[in-house]
């Protein structure tokens, strides 16, 4: 008989499914989950049909806001969230990539102000046609997406 | 955001043409006390003599005083102090702070926690707006318009500060670039896609002989050596954009020639006492322009 781990379903929480496994760490940074006090199951590298490897995060208890999980929005676009309440999803939540990032993204500029005095950082996104760049408010270069380093 | 100047683009077009406006009247009469008992500060993190003696004049010639420092070694910051608490220390001695600074982004920061407005006079490689606004002025008081005029710009063009904002800046006014730089130093795409999204037209050369017979402003920068990756490219290139006398034979009667300064070899000697040679009124006029800023940041007449 195969053992398997049983995940328990959350009765109420979050659930993120569908996070590229590379991703899966950089999830828990920006969700700063290794301060959250509330029961937190991880999980990664797991077989995924639409993605190949998958990893999963759920916290009990904890509706996440949508000014939180936007920030996700950055790295994993196509993740899914899901609301739950007692044992019902109740929000199947989009990800919009909000028009400023506060604080997760490093400048690449080795000369930009923020990476030598303690000023948080903030990048304007700027959506030109399909293609999303990030500039910074401060020295005022532009990233693209996938140059983008989270700090 | 309190009246601060970070860079060219906090200004709109009409907020631009205003300071001109103003500039003007400070040229026919830069002696005045209408910044009496006014404290200004000038925080230069790193020198640039030029450009704080240029402000300090502005400033002492409408009877204000000047607080401050030339070099981060005499300052607090030496000792360690960030940034923020040096603005914050300055702005409760100051009404406007005007700030010099080796890394980008200094001046918007600082703009950002000031109580004060900030005027920037350069941070790094980013902006440096009253310059700009001085080229702005030079070619406004030479060509009597900014519209419509062929604006020919020489030398470093990828890494060139006043260049990338004289871009910004003149956008506003329909104009024609044309870009002469060498290979390795060519206006960057980023630029030239703001052209082509603003409907400006331009066009590249890497020739500056014989190439500028049509224009109206030829704005020079200098071409440094330690912007090469291929030295001896440097070598083969490094004369082919020096301005000499005997190429305005052709040129129009009203072109200008104009220099951020200072100058090195990229402007021969010979032009100098060409009446198409600009640059040094060109700083005189950075005199009146800074005045036009301070008194419009401190919302002064």
């Amino acid at each position: 008989m195969e053992k398997k781990l049983k995940v328990a379903a959350l009765r109420d929480g979050t659930v993120i499914d569908h996070i590229p496994s590379d991703k899966l760490f950089k999830v828990v940074q920006i969700l700063h989950l290794d301060t959250c006090l509330n029961q937190i199951t991880l999980a990664n590298n797991l077989e995924s049909k639409k993605i190949g490897s998958k990893g999963l995060v759920k916290i009990a208890e904890r509706a996440l806001a949508e000014n939180e999980t936007n920030k996700l929005a950055l790295i994993c676009p196509d993740a899914k969230i899901n609301i739950i309440r007692d044992f019902e999803v109740i929000e199947k939540r989009p990800l919009f990539l909000p028009d400023e990032i506060v604080e997760i993204v490093q400048c690449a500029n080795p000369k930009c102000i923020t990476n030598h005095q303690p000023v948080q950082t903030r990048f304007d996104v700027i959506r030109d046609e399909e293609k999303v760049r990030l500039k910074c408010r401060y020295c005022e270069r532009e990233i693209s997406r996938e140059e983008v380093k989270i700090k | 955001m309190n009246n601060s100047l970070v860079s060219i683009t906090d200004y709109s077009k009409e907020e631009i043409l205003s300071i001109l406006d103003s500039a003007r009247d400070f040229e026919l009469n830069p002696d005045r006390k209408t910044l009496d008992g006014r404290v200004i500060a000038t925080l230069f993190f790193e020198p640039s003599t030029r450009t704080r003696l240029s402000f300090e004049t502005a400033v002492m010639r409408l009877g204000g005083s000047i607080i401050g420092f030339s070099d981060a070694a005499t300052s607090s910051s030496s000792k360690g102090e960030t940034l923020n608490d040096t603005i914050h220390m300055v702005s409760s001695y100051a009404d406007v702070i005007v700030m010099r600074h080796p890394l980008e982004g200094a001046a918007r920061f600082a703009a950002e926690i000031s109580p004060v407005p900030v005027i920037n006079a350069g941070d790094g490689a980013n902006q440096h707006p009253s310059q700009t606004l001085l080229d702005l002025y030079s070619i406004f008081k030479t060509q009597g318009t900014l519209e419509n005029l062929n604006i020919c710009l020489v030398g470093d063009l990828k890494y060139g500060r006043t260049v990338h904002s004289l871009i910004m800046a003149m956008s506003h006014f329909n104009p024609t670039f044309k870009f002469i730089a060498p290979e390795e130093l060519k206006m960057p795409e980023e630029y030239k896609i703001f052209c082509k999204k603003h409907n400006i037209s331009f066009s590249e050369s890497t020739e500056l002989t014989d190439n500028f017979n049509d224009a109206d402003i030829l704005y020079m920068t200098r071409v440094q050596r330690e912007r090469f990756q291929d030295l001896m490219e440097y070598e083969r290139v490094k004369n082919v954009y020096t301005l000499k006398n005997d190429m305005l034979y052709n040129t129009r009667k009203n072109l200008k020639i104009l220099h951020p300064l200072p100058r090195v070899t990229e402007i021969d000697p010979d032009v100098d006492a060409n009446e198409k040679a600009y640059y040094f009124q060109q700083a005189k006029n950075g005199l009146y322009v800074r005045q036009a800023i301070v008194s419009k940041v401190l919302g002064v007449q």
